[in-house]
C-alpha cells in the first residue's frame, strides 16, 4: 500500500504530453518489446485484408442491443 | 452480508458474407448457428443441442425503478428465429441480425472468462461448418467488436444477481462513477469518432467502441437512447429475493485480464453496494459527456466536473475504488465471487492501475486499447500515415476477427488467463457450480427429451401426458454438489423427474 502511494506521488508531476506509447527508454524490458512490435509491423501487410477501403465500407452491420 | 454475484456475459458478433453480393445479416446468422448445431449432432447425436428456447418467463419490459419508470419501448421478443441451449449451459440464437452468445451462470469471474473463451471457440466452430455449406468462394466471418465503425452498435452486456432489497436509487448513484471510468481498462479501442452530428475524423483513436452511442445516463431502453445504466427487471430468478443488474455500457474484449477485470472490479462494486460500503458519492455534473470525455482523454487524468463543484479524473476515481475495494475485502472477505478469486481482481486492479497511471505501453498485454494504440500507432508512424487512412480503419475492425490468420488481437501478445484446454472443455461442459450445472447435464443426457429450455426452466417431455416443468428459480442451486449424485443415478429423465417430485 504505502509503496503504491509513493509510485503515484513520484509519478504526479510527469508530462501529460509524454507520448504514452514509447516503451521506457533504456530499459531491457522496453528494448525487448519495441523490437517485438518492429516484427508484428513487418508481416502486418501480408495479414491485413487486400483491399483496406473496400473492406471497411463492406462492413455494415444492423444496429443491435 | 452481499449475495454470492451469479454473473454472465451476452456477446453479440458483427457478422459479414462475404463472396457474395446477396448478404442478409439475419439469414446468415441463421446459418452459422444452424451450421454448429447440425455439425454437433453429425458427431454425437446424443450430445447435440434438441432444445429450444422457452419464452414463457421473459418479460424485458420489466422497469427497475418501477411503473413510473417514463415511456419507453419494451424490447420485442423474437421468437421466431433459431434459438438453441448448449450442453455447457449458454444460449445461442439470432438477436437483432447479430449471432449472440448468452454464456451459462457463473459464480466467479474467471469462470466468466473461460465460458467467454469458450463462446469465440464455439463461433469459430460455427464458421468452419458454415464454409462446408456455402460455395467455394463464400464466407461467413464473425467479429467481436461493438461497431461497424458507420454508427451502427451492437452490445456485450454483463448481468449480475443482486439482492432484491438494495435499493435501485443506491445501485444506480455508485455504479454510475464506475461504469464512466472502468473504461481505462475495460476501453477496447476505436479508430475515430460515430458520435452524432460529429465528423468521423474527429478523433484519432479512443478508449472505448461503445462510448459514442450513449445518450441518458437511466433507462429502459437497450438499442436506441442507450442508457448508462439500464433498467431492465427481470431477474431470470426468484424475484422476490434479486433482481439482475444488466449492464450495457461496456465493450467486448480480446484481452482475458479485461474482461476479468470489467466482471470482477463491478462485482465488487455491487458487493460495497450491497452492504452499503462505499461512504463517498461522485455524481456527475452531467454523466453522459464525462462517458465521452473518459473515452477520448488518452491521459486519463482529464478533470470530471462534480455536482459539489469539486472535479476528479478517471484515473483517481478508479484508484478510489479500488482503495475503498482492498478495505472492504479486508473488513468482509470477498466471499461473494470466491475469495480467492476476488484477491486476484483485486491485485491486476492495481497492477494495470499503477501500470495506465506510470507508464500505459506496460499493460499492453492486458488492455485492449493499449494493445490496439501501440500497434497502430507503430504502424502510422511506419508508413507516416493520418488517423483517417482506410488501412488503419481495416486494422481496427481486424483486431475483432477471430480467425487466427486474419485476428490481429491474436498477434498482440495477449497474457492469457486460462488454459486452452479449460476453454475447450468450457464449450461442452456447463460450470459446475450454478444452476448451469443442472440444464447442462439434463442436456447431454436427455437432451431429446427436453422440449424446451431457458434460463430459470427446463420442460421435459418423457412420454406421458403432460409435459413436465422443473423450474430453477434459484441460480446458486442446481449445482453438481447439489445434483450431482441424483442425477447421475437417474438411468433416465423419468425417474429423474419422480426423484425429484414434479
Amino acid at each position: 500500500m504505502a509503496e503504491r502511494e509513493q509510485i503515484r506521488k513520484s509519478t504526479s508531476s510527469r508530462s501529460d504530453e509524454e507520448t504514452v506509447e514509447e516503451a521506457p527508454a533504456g530499459s531491457e524490458k522496453g528494448e525487448q518489446l519495441k523490437a517485438e512490435l518492429d516484427d508484428l509491423l513487418d508481416e502486418i501487410d501480408d495479414v491485413l485484408e487486400t483491399n483496406a477501403e473496400d473492406f471497411v465500407k463492406s462492413y455494415v452491420q444492423k444496429g443491435g442491443q | 452480508m452481499a449475495i454470492r454475484k451469479i454473473l454472465g456475459l451476452e456477446t453479440e458478433y458483427g457478422i459479414i458474407h462475404r463472396g457474395t453480393d446477396e448478404s442478409n445479416p439475419i439469414a446468415a446468422s441463421s446459418m452459422l448457428i444452424n451450421a454448429y448445431i447440425a455439425s454437433l449432432e453429425r458427431t454425437d447425436r446424443a450430445k447435440g443441442p434438441t432444445a429450444a428456447w422457452d419464452f414463457e418467463d421473459e418479460t424485458p419490459g420489466n422497469d427497475a425503478r418501477g411503473p413510473i419508470g417514463g415511456p419507453a419501448m419494451p424490447p420485442e421478443i423474437e421468437t421466431h428465429l433459431v434459438n438453441a441451449v448448449l450442453t455447457n449451459g449458454a444460449r445461442y440464437y439470432v438477436d437483432h441480425a447479430h449471432p449472440e452468445y448468452s454464456s451459462p451462470e457463473c459464480a466467479d469471474p474467471l469462470s466468466v472468462v473461460r465460458y467467454d473463451r469458450a463462446g469465440e471457440e464455439i463461433l469459430l466452430a460455427s464458421m468452419a461448418a458454415a464454409a462446408n455449406l456455402l460455395p467455394p468462394g463464400q464466407e461467413l466471418v464473425v467479429y467481436k467488436n461493438n461497431s461497424d465503425r458507420k454508427g451502427n452498435s451492437y452490445g456485450c452486456h454483463e448481468n449480475y444477481l443482486m439482492d432484491r432489497q438494495v435499493p435501485f436509487g443506491r445501485v444506480v448513484t455508485h455504479v454510475i462513477p464506475h461504469f464512466v471510468t472502468r473504461q481505462i481498462y475495460t476501453g477496447a479501442g476505436k479508430v475515430g469518432s460515430e458520435l452524432h452530428g460529429e465528423e468521423p475524423d474527429a478523433v484519432g483513436f479512443q478508449i472505448s467502441q461503445r462510448a459514442d452511442f450513449f445518450e441518458e445516463e437511466v433507462g429502459l431502453e437497450t438499442t436506441l437512447k442507450r442508457p448508462i445504466v439500464n433498467t431492465r427487471d427481470e431477474p431470470h430468478a426468484d424475484a422476490q429475493k434479486y433482481r439482475r443488474l444488466h449492464v450495457i455500457v461496456g465493450d467486448a474484449n480480446l484481452s482475458e485480464v479485461a474482461t476479468f477485470l470489467k466482471v470482477g472490479t463491478t462485482a465488487i462494486v455491487l458487493c460495497m453496494i450491497e452492504d452499503d460500503w462505499l461512504n463517498r458519492e461522485f455524481v456527475f455534473s452531467a454523466s453522459v459527456p464525462a462517458l465521452r470525455t473518459v473515452s477520448r482523454d488518452l491521459t486519463l487524468r482529464q478533470p470530471l466536473p462534480l455536482a459539489d463543484g469539486t472535479s476528479i479524473s478517471a484515473l483517481e476515481l478508479q484508484w478510489e475504488l479500488y482503495d475503498r475495494a482492498r478495505k472492504y475485502s479486508e473488513e468482509f472477505g470477498l466471499e461473494a465471487i470466491g475469495h480467492d478469486v476476488g484477491v486476484a481482481v483485486l491485485d491486476r486492479w492495481e497492477q494495470v492501475l499503477s501500470g495506465l497511471e506510470t507508464e500505459p505501453s506496460s499493460v499492453a498485454r492486458q488492455v485492449d486499447w493499449v494493445a490496439k494504440q501501440r500497434l497502430f500507432e507503430g504502424y502510422r508512424r511506419r508508413h507516416d500515415l493520418p488517423w483517417s487512412d482506410a488501412r488503419l480503419a481495416a486494422m481496427d475492425l481486424q483486431y475483432h476477427d477471430l480467425r487466427p490468420a486474419r485476428s490481429l488481437a491474436a498477434r498482440v501478445d495477449l497474457e492469457r488467463l486460462v488454459d486452452p484446454a479449460e476453454v475447450a472443455t468450457a464449450v461442452t461442459e456447463p460450470p459446475e457450480d450454478t444452476r448451469a450445472y443442472f440444464r447442462g447435464r439434463c442436456l447431454q443426457r436427455w437432451g431429446s427429451q427436453i422440449v424446451a429450455a431457458n434460463w430459470d426452466s427446463l420442460v421435459f417431455d418423457v412420454g406421458d401426458d403432460p409435459l413436465r416443468r422443473v423450474p430453477m428459480m434459484e441460480p446458486t442451486r442446481g449445482t453438481r454438489a447439489h445434483t450431482g449424485s441424483l442425477l447421475d443415478s437417474s438411468s433416465s429423465a423419468a425417474e429423474l423427474l419422480d426423484k425429484l417430485g414434479s
